[in-house]
């Protein structure tokens, strides 16, 4: 969530509660509502580590609130990640590990293990089937999220019909 | 105890015992399905998965009356069905069996409309009902406006829709379905979607073959089938209930 809440900064700077809704508005229920705890403790992180900077803003009968800003090292960090590119397939999959292990311990079937992951797989996919019904439709950002979550369990699906098929 | 909670083959929507094909073409036999055992209750929703060549269209044809059995039995509400012959089949097909294949066998000198509300007129529907049906079916599927077209002036993904409406017309007992939406792009296989887990929910029994993992997702129960045989036969989990609509998260889904 770091990132993220430095790239909302960098956009205008804000308090910690406008953070959450500025978050929960862009990715809808397609991503995990953030908790205002994290949202302070991860604003304490990156002021602690110079990329944002807060200040106290004196409220009328409230307690003051603090708006956080983005620092140029804060820029310079959203560069850099957004430059970087973003983690690519998995190579090291657990299941896969439980898969070739299995039979060498024989901690579990093979066949059993699979169609388990694969009946996981699909309860996933029924709950992101739910999840994309209750979604606004209008939330193009929260579908496009809610549809690679999809694309990528079908390619898991996929992928694991080729293990029965070859170790089975 | 309500008559669908009765065991035995009388009282499931449709049931496989043993079932087994054998196709004999020339050389080798192929052992197509090799003692299928499958009971599928009213209301279920059925996913069939598994590679290709596992036998998944030998079965649910079989289940349609479209491919003979080689031995086993079949039956169909209630109903023992192998033993029909092939107009006792069309019958049963007409009354209680809607079928969506892989090819969409549309009548293709007939429009659209009258492509869906046929089925429904042969199995008894009032023309008034059948037009009600078919009205909706083409509306949920995003087709009302090609109502009057005939089959061969849509492109392939609207005739799976047409074919999907057909079945759907007569609101049969079971829907078999070969693999629906192998012919969609992803926004008519939304439709596709909806309108499935709509009729679901209303109490249409599904058993579906798909390689879609959208439409499996549909699914109360999973079957799952490898070399003829069924390897694995269980529950979906349903979704978690969430305390407020939308509350979900895609990213915790995955943890
Ligand atoms: N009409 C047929 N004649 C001979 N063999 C067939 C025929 N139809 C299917 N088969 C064979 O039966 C097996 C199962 O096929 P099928 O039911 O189409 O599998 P799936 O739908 O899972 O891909 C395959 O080996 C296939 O080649
Ligand atoms: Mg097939």
């Amino acid at each position: 969530m770091r990132l993220p809440l430095l790239a909302l900064l960098a956009k205008e700077p804000a308090h910690g509660y406008e953070l959450k809704q500025a978050l929960e508005q862009i990715f809808g229920s397609a991503y995990p509502s953030p908790n205002i705890g994290q949202i302070y403790v991860t604003l304490g992180r990156l002021e602690k580590d110079g990329l944002v900077r807060g200040v106290d803003v004196e409220q009328s009968n409230r307690p003051n609130k603090k708006v956080y800003y983005c620092t140029a090292a804060g820029r310079e960090a959203l560069d850099e990640w957004a430059e970087s590119p973003s983690e690519g397939p998995r190579v090291r999959d657990e299941f896969f590990m439980k898969l070739v292990l299995a039979p060498m311990t024989g901690i579990a079937d093979r066949m059993a293990l699979i169609n388990r992951q694969r009946r996981h797989y699909l309860a996933i996919m029924r709950d992101l089937v739910e999840v994309a019904e209750q979604t606004d439709q209008d939330n193009r950002a929260a579908h496009l999220l809610i549809e690679g979550a999809m694309l990528h369990l079908q390619a898991d699906l996929d992928w694991l019909e080729r293990c029965q098929e070859e170790l089975a | 105890m309500s008559p669908a909670n009765e065991p035995g083959p009388t009282t499931a929507a449709v049931q496989a015992v043993n079932l087994v094909k054998v196709y004999q073409t020339g050389g080798l036999p192929v052992h197509a399905v090799r003692g299928v055992d499958l009971r599928v209750d009213r209301g279920e929703f059925v996913a069939i998965m598994g590679p290709s060549g596992s036998g998944k269209s030998t079965l649910v044809h079989m289940l349609g009356g479209l491919d003979g059995r080689t031995s086993g039995e079949i039956w169909v509400d209630g109903k023992r069905a192998d033993t029909l012959n092939e107009s006792g089949w069309a019958i049963l097909r007409r009354q209680k069996i809607g079928f969506v294949f892989q090819f969409f066998n549309l009548v293709a000198n007939m429009t659209v409309a009258d492509n869906v509300e046929l089925p429904a007129l042969l199995g008894g529907s009032t023309p008034r009902h059948a037009r009600e049906r078919r009205e909706y079916l083409l509306g949920e599927l995003g087709l009302a406006d090609k109502a009057d077209a005939s089959p061969a002036q849509l492109s392939g993904g609207e005739q799976q829709r047409v074919a999907l409406a057909r079945a759907l017309a007569n609101q049969p007992q079971v829907l078999l379905a070969d693999e629906p939406t192998g012919n969609l792009d992803s926004r008519n296989t939304r439709d596709v979607l909806r309108l499935l887990g709509e009729v679901h929910r209303q109490g249409q029994t599904i058993v579906m073959v798909t390689h879609d993992a959208r439409v499996a997702g549909l699914a109360d129960r999973l079957v799952t089938l490898l070399d003829g045989m069924i390897v694995d036969d269980g529950a979906i989990a349903p979704p978690r209930r969430r305390t407020k609509p939308g509350a979900g998260d895609v990213v915790e889904l995955r943890g």
